[in-house]
């Protein structure tokens, strides 16, 4: 057994630590198992910071290789998944900001606004706010609705409500304060439920049949 | 409790763990306000959305790509 992974407790190892040990001891098959396992959600978090799909492909490939690169600086005091969102979530980044011609990127980008701090339109919503929509509406909808909000809110409120990590995961991959994610998700919740209003309030059956304006 | 105080406890009232006096403290806001219910419930639905619509799936074409592509591009670099 390689040793500087810190198992603690036998009987709690992870089974990707094992993997990763596998892996470290150039075991392609065991790195294929983690990539296979993983790699639908680190394209999935990378589209949502990058909003591009090639260039999440991109990110996808890159993060792999460099988790795999890597994997020697991996402690096993968290898990491997954690560990690969964070390098997905910097690849992302630097993705942004090469398309964004150098300009630095970074988690904390636009996050002072105010905006949605403090609900403003509180109309309920019809009970089935599904139903107003077709599918392919719906995703329209919810996509414009996520890309509308500052990086740093978005990648965290993905993280932890569309992805379950818990916030103290979020925090370990952001490299964030367990308060800020605390109030960035806060912030993201209450600014998402205040944008999807707009389409689910009640009484937007007319206007639904108009399409995503 | 005044509204700005609920909002900032409402990941523990949207977190079904969270019992004991503080949630029975956000309860008895919730009976005496409408707007913080509106709020919570609107806020529930909009999580449940977000989780249910995959918005960004890997179709399986594509996901064969890139997984090859991801092997070669390792078993071609120095570990």
């Amino acid at each position: 057994m390689s040793s500087s992974i810190q198992s603690q407790g036998t009987a709690e190892v992870h089974p990707d630590v094992l993997l990763v040990e596998r892996a470290r001891g150039g075991d392609m098959a065991a790195f294929e198992k983690l990539v296979r396992q993983y790699e639908r959600q680190v394209f999935r978090i990378s589209q949502h910071i990058v909003q591009n799909r090639e260039d999440a492909e991109d990110v996808v490939q890159d993060a792999f290789l460099k988790a795999y690169e890597k994997l020697d600086q991996f402690q096993g005091n968290s898990k491997f998944y954690t560990w690969l969102v964070r390098i997905a979530v910097n690849e992302s980044l630097m993705r942004l900001r090469k398309r964004r011609t150098g300009r630095m990127v970074s988690i904390d980008e636009d996050v002072e606004t105010e905006e949605g701090s403090m609900p403003r339109d509180l109309a309920d919503w019809s009970p089935d706010p599904e139903s107003l929509y077709g599918q392919s509406e719906m995703a329209e909808i919810l996509r414009k609705t996520i890309q509308g909000l500052p990086p740093g809110f978005r990648v965290v409120f993905v993280l932890r409500d569309v992805e379950g990590l818990s916030t103290e995961e979020t925090a370990e991959s952001l490299g964030l304060s367990i308060p800020a994610v605390k109030s960035r998700l806060l912030r993201a919740r209450l600014q998402l439920r205040e944008r999807l209003t707009r389409y689910f309030k009640k009484g937007t059956r007319a206007k639904a049949q108009d399409g995503v304006k | 409790m005044t509204c700005t105080e609920f909002l900032q406890k409402l990941d523990e009232m949207l977190d079904p763990e969270v019992a004991g006096p503080l949630r029975a403290e956000l309860q008895q806001h919730l009976h005496c306000c409408e707007h913080c219910e509106i709020t919570l419930n609107t806020t529930r639905k909009t999580i449940e959305i977000y989780r249910k619509h995959e918005l960004y799936e890997l179709p399986d074409e594509l996901r064969e790509r890139l997984h090859e592509a991801i092997l070669a591009k390792c078993k071609g670099c120095s570990k």
